[in-house]
Formats: structure tokens, C-alpha cells, sequence
């Protein structure tokens, strides 16, 4: 049998949240690269809410969002999303191509931008993921999808409301200049890798 | 004035008469809405999952499309509604990403759709209308006094069920 969120402990949350920490670090210089542009991060909240909370903290269920979705595949399976505002991602796309594009919507060339930009944050993420715990960890192709906060939150919710009735998930403000944008990012473990996970860490109980 | 009262991921809701019911984004979730057009009763519930029967944590009952339209059905008959009577309304399951080779999860909402038709084809209520499918989210509202399901969408129109 897995284990629940609810049934973390307090030294197993703070490894969770300092992976988080570390990992988005790590996505916040890689994307300093990218733009070739000084980026500043405020440090990670790292949360656990149950998921009723979730779409208020990115401004509602109705808000456009872009959601970039991936598979963990290795020695733990499960899935990545890093989710920001749609905003946030004209903002990003903005400050990669160099453009001030003030429009609502996302052309093909902003959408394969934010893809790639997801790809790199989340590829970071868990290439710290995986340096931390010596565990073999990849992640797939992205997925995007620009749609209502709510419906774009319905899928790791749905994959965390297999196990339980909480999320975990981890906010990262990333700050170019004017510019600040504000991602999520939310690990999700298939359940089995969640102790596989904990246990690389030397903190099953 | 009518009351509007909103309906979160694995929730559920009842009013009558004037009253409005609405769940913002539906994704992969599916919303069903139960409806008595004599009493004006009316019901809807936001589940997430397809069987409370897969699932260890199954304590909340309205996430689940088995448990959570059986909930909803007690929660209408309790306000006035008959049992004969009530017609459904569907909408909701997408697939908001997808992937080369599909797996189960990513199929979920297709999934949660056959649950709910299941389980109302079981509690012999029919379904007049259901807007689901596609890779985009819905909001909706439910309108006691008429029994109109608005769904609405980025990008994908406005339209009355």
C-alpha cells in the first residue's frame, strides 16, 4: 500500500518541500540562461492544500491558464505540471523571443516557446529530483493546454484525489526585471513511487 | 433575486425554484444535475472519479461519479423532487492533454462519463442532454426555474442544454 499525504510526517514534508526548494532554484537558472537575463526567484511556498484550495491561490477557477504536463518515467513514475497564468506565460514568451506581444491569446510560435520553457523548468526540476535521491528519473515529451484554471488543475487533482483529498504543490515567483511571473509546479508520484521516493531520501519511517 | 450558489471539485448542491447552481471548470471531472420540472427541484454534483470502489480514501462521497450521484439523487428527493420525474443533464469529462501512447489516466474523463451513465442508467434517470468530451473546460449553470444547463468555454462558444 502507498502512502497518503495525510500521512506524511513532519521530517518527510520538510525533504519534500526542500526538493522543491532546490528544484525550482535549479529551473529559475536554467531559465536565466535561456533569456540570457538576470532572473530572480522568491523562495518556494511549498504547500500542502486540500484541493478545494488550489484554484483561488492562481486566481480562480475561471482563469486562463497554461498548463504544460509531463510523465515521470524511471525509477519513479507519476507526473509533472507546471502551470502559470497565461499572463505569466506572455510575459515568458515575451522576455525568450523579444517581442512585446500584448494580446490575449498564444500563437503557434508562443505556444512551442512555452512548451519548451515548461520542458526546461520541469527538466531541471528533476534532474535535481534525481541527483538528490540517486534515482533514475526522466520526463516525457510536454503536453500543453491553455484553458480554464479549474479544468487544467482537474488533472492532477484527479490523479492526487486517488490517493487522498490534498495536493502538494509548490509556487515559484520568478522576477525578470518589470516582468514577474508566477508558476506552480506539482510533483505527482504514482502512488507506489511516493515510498520509493521517500525511501531514496532515508526518510520512510 | 435568485440565489446562486457554486458547487467545488467533489461537491454537490441542491435548490429550487429560482435558484442557480454553477461549477467553474470542469476539466476531466464530470458535472451532473438532476432535474424536477414540477417542483422546480434541482441538483448537481461535481465528481472526479469514476468508482469509490478503486479507491482506499473513498470517505467524501461526492467525488466519485457511483457514490456521488446516489448522494445527489437522496439530496434532490429530500427537497421535494420526484422520483419519476427527474430528467439529468450531463456535462464535463474532457481531456485536457494527451499524450502519444494514451494511457488510463489520461483517459479519465471519457471514463468518469461511461461511470455516470452507468450508474444513471441503474437509477433509471434519464439523460435529455449532455455536452462532454473534447480537450477544453466547461462552466456551468444550472437554472431551477427552467431547467437550462448553461455551458460555457474559452474558445469553444456558449450554448444552452
Amino acid at each position: 500500500m502507498g502512502i497518503t499525504l495525510d500521512e506524511l510526517n513532519g521530517i518527510q514534508l520538510d525533504v519534500l518541500k526542500e526538493i522543491g526548494n532546490i528544484g525550482a532554484g535549479n529551473a529559475a537558472t536554467a531559465l536565466a540562461k535561456m533569456i540570457d537575463k538576470k532572473i530572480d526567484m522568491n523562495v518556494p511556498k511549498v504547500q500542502i492544500l486540500e484541493f478545494r484550495e488550489v484554484p483561488e491561490l492562481i486566481g480562480g477557477e475561471e482563469t486562463p491558464v497554461c498548463g504544460i504536463y509531463f510523465r515521470v518515467e524511471g525509477d519513479i513514475t507519476g507526473h509533472i505540471m507546471f502551470l502559470l497564468e497565461l499572463k505569466s506565460s506572455k510575459s515568458l514568451t515575451n522576455m525568450l523571443m523579444a517581442r512585446n506581444d500584448e494580446t490575449e491569446s498564444m500563437d503557434e510560435i508562443e505556444q512551442s516557446a512555452i512548451q519548451e520553457i515548461g520542458n526546461i523548468l520541469s527538466g531541471s526540476y528533476v534532474s535535481s529530483l534525481s541527483a538528490l535521491t540517486g534515482l533514475n528519473i526522466k520526463i516525457s515529451i510536454p503536453s500543453l493546454a491553455i484553458d480554464m484554471a479549474g479544468a487544467i488543475l482537474s488533472v492532477p487533482v484527479i490523479q492526487y484525489g486517488q490517493m487522498g483529498d490534498k495536493v502538494l504543490l509548490i509556487e515559484t515567483e520568478l522576477i525578470e526585471g518589470g516582468h514577474e511571473v508566477k508558476g506552480f509546479f506539482f510533483l505527482i508520484p504514482d502512488m507506489e513511487s511516493f515510498e520509493t521516493l521517500l525511501s531514496s531520501l532515508g526518510v520512510l519511517k | 433575486m435568485s440565489e446562486i450558489k457554486k458547487i467545488g471539485m467533489a461537491d454537490l448542491n441542491v435548490t429550487k425554484q429560482s435558484g442557480i447552481l454553477t461549477t467553474l471548470g470542469l476539466g476531466s471531472c464530470v458535472g451532473i444535475t438532476l432535474y424536477d420540472p414540477i417542483t422546480k427541484v434541482a441538483g448537481m454534483a461535481h465528481i472526479m472519479l469514476p468508482s469509490s470502489k478503486a479507491i482506499r480514501n473513498n470517505s467524501n462521497a461526492a467525488k466519485f461519479a457511483d457514490t456521488g450521484t446516489q448522494l445527489l439523487l437522496e439530496e434532490v428527493l429530500k427537497l421535494g423532487a420526484s422520483r419519476g420525474r427527474l430528467v439529468s443533464k450531463l456535462a464535463g469529462g474532457s481531456q485536457m492533454f494527451s499524450f502519444a501512447n494514451k494511457n488510463d489516466i489520461m483517459k479519465i474523463g471519457e471514463r468518469n462519463v461511461i461511470a455516470v451513465k452507468e450508474v444513471l442508467q441503474e437509477l433509471r434517470i434519464p439523460i435529455v442532454a449532455a455536452d462532454t468530451g473534447g480537450n477544453f473546460g466547461r462552466t456551468i449553470e444550472l437554472y431551477a426555474d427552467s431547467g437550462i444547463l448553461l455551458v460555457k468555454t474559452i474558445g469553444h462558444g456558449t450554448k444552452q442544454i
